[in-house]
């Protein structure tokens, strides 16, 4: 089992849902955070005074999958989120040790 | 004798400035500050209002406008004693309960626009010592100089609602509070930019509509000259708004909303003094100069001077007060749609009277105000400490705060 953290564009959240979805996803959590990267923020101008505004909002998305289905996921999450600009996010992957569905006590594969 | 439809115009009049600081100013000035500060800017508007009615009730009313000297009205009506329930308020045709009302909302506005050069590190104690010394030591002699008999409007100053009574001294002592309290720990490349722009808009909106009851409304009565005063105060606020947008969108290829606003604010304040004097012309003058000076005042004051007048209070205000009453002088003239210079005088010799009131102003109430800058510094003290200005004063100051989840 797979681990997923992807960190997107706000507004690919829905593509990128709907992407893993079309491909046997079925379930993960959505959060709003705030991050920076090589970007490092952007500015604002408000009555001609730059404000330096460093942590971007983004959306983290976190998704256990069975082993064999973790790299589909990620260029799925890659494809759907891309914009090509500065700030699309990045994706990482972890082992997953062990899963539990709370409702059954189901555990390990059967869990997700 | 007491005329109903000056009296009309005026009661409503009184709630339209009583609008522009409750919620008007409140908003306008609680959008730009940082989310966990919210509330204590609307705090600080509230509680000057309370405060400084009942102030302006007490005594404050009496030295504005009660029978004195030329320096300072007397105490002849302390507690509006003596002033009977149909009594008319000398050259109008106002119950002077109306009067007083009307005026009482000028005195809330003024130190209510002061908090803009504080906001996000004053301790709340200060802010109510600071307005209520103020309101007795700088404001009601300044009143009475200009508009209760005092030796200004004595000499021909013509400010018809507030250049220099309101906006000039705001201005001035949002300069001297700024200096002394202290810039925001981070100032200037580590403060944050406005929490709630669209709140901003919201307060401004209120500022421009309640405008037309602070301009037209020091008519004094329902005619003429209030339908004039509004006109020329609503296109120097679409001027100056135009002005603000086109000079953005030049200088950044972006007009921002924060800065729109703004330069109707700036076109409202330059205005109030001329507002009863100029014409059409007169109004977009006002507008284009007002908006033009205004923006640059802001850069000079901020990022020239590195002094944190947090929300532009001088650079707004003060700037735009000063502005519109030296414009007064040219403005006026018959020649271009004003109510002309009387035989005495002329565009020149108006012009060194408006200066002469900017000025003196000016430095009466820098030097008051340090003197009470000094008096709270050593009783309340100015600033919270570090930490709760991080943490911010709405929980630090007021144990609440303005968004929960």
């Amino acid at each position: 089992m797979k681990f997923i953290i992807a960190i997107i564009q706000p507004h690919r959240l829905d593509a990128v849902r709907e992407a893993l979805s079309a491909i046997g996803v079925t379930g993960m959590t959505a959060s709003e955070v705030k991050g920076f990267g090589r970007q490092g923020g952007h500015s604002e101008i408000y009555r001609g005074a730059e404000y330096t505004v460093h942590y971007l909002p983004k959306v983290k998305l976190e998704i256990a999958v069975n082993g064999d289905m973790a790299d589909r996921a990620v260029e799925t999450i890659a494809e759907a989120g891309r914009t090509g600009k500065i700030g699309d996010g990045k994706v990482f992957v972890l082992d997953l040790e062990s899963a539990l569905r709370v409702r059954t006590g189901e555990t390990g594969e059967e869990a997700l | 004798m007491i005329n109903g439809a000056d009296t009309a115009w005026i009661l409503t009049s009184t709630a339209l400035v009583l609008f522009m600081t409750l919620p008007g100013l409140a908003l306008f000035y609680a959008g730009l500050v940082r989310a966990t500060n919210i509330l204590s800017v609307l705090m600080q508007c509230v509680a000057i209002a309370a405060l400084l009615s009942i102030l302006w009730l007490i005594a404050g009313y009496s030295l504005a406008f009660a029978e004195g000297t030329p320096w300072i009205g007397g105490l002849g009506k302390m507690m509006l004693m003596g002033v009977a329930r149909d009594q008319v308020f000398d050259g109008t045709g106002l119950p002077e309960t109306v009067f007083f009302m009307f005026q009482m909302t000028f005195a809330i506005i003024t130190p209510a626009l002061i908090v803009g050069a504080f906001v996000e590190r004053i301790r709340f104690s200060a802010v109510l010592l600071f307005s209520a010394l103020w309101l007795l030591l700088v404001y009601a002699p300044v009143t009475h100089w200009v508009w209760g008999g005092g030796w200004l409007g004595a000499m021909g100053v013509k400010d018809f609602a507030g250049g220099i009574v309101v906006h000039v001294t705001a201005g001035v002592a949002a300069i001297v509070l700024a200096v002394m309290v202290g810039a925001r720990t981070g100032f200037p490349s580590q403060v944050q930019p406005p929490h709630a722009p669209w709140m901003v808009m919201v307060g401004a909106s209120m500022l421009w509509v309640g405008w037309f009851g602070f301009n037209a409304g020091s008519a004094l009565s329902a005619g003429a000259d209030a339908g004039m005063a509004m006109l020329v105060t609503h296109v120097s606020a679409a001027t100056a708004t135009l002005v603000w947008i086109v000079i953005e969108w030049l200088r950044f290829g972006r007009p921002s909303l924060v800065g729109a606003v703004t330069g109707t604010i700036a076109g409202l304040a330059t205005i109030t003094p001329a507002s009863g004097f100029v014409g059409p012309i007169g109004g977009l003058a006002c507008g284009l100069a007002g908006g033009v000076i205004c923006y640059l005042a802001v850069d000079l004051v901020r990022n020239r001077m590195r002094i944190d007048d947090s929300l532009d209070v001088m650079a707004v205000h003060g700037v735009g007060g000063a502005t519109g009453t030296l414009l007064t002088a040219l403005l006026m003239s018959a020649s271009l749609g004003g109510v002309g210079h009387g035989e005495a005088s002329s565009v020149g010799s108006q012009f060194l009277v408006q200066l002469t009131g900017v000025a003196v102003t000016a430095i009466y109430c820098a030097v008051v105000s340090v003197v009470i800058v000094m008096i709270v510094k050593a009783t309340t003290g100015l600033r919270v400490a570090l930490d709760q200005e991080r943490e911010g004063l709405d929980l630090a100051s007021h144990g609440e705060t303005g968004y929960n989840q």
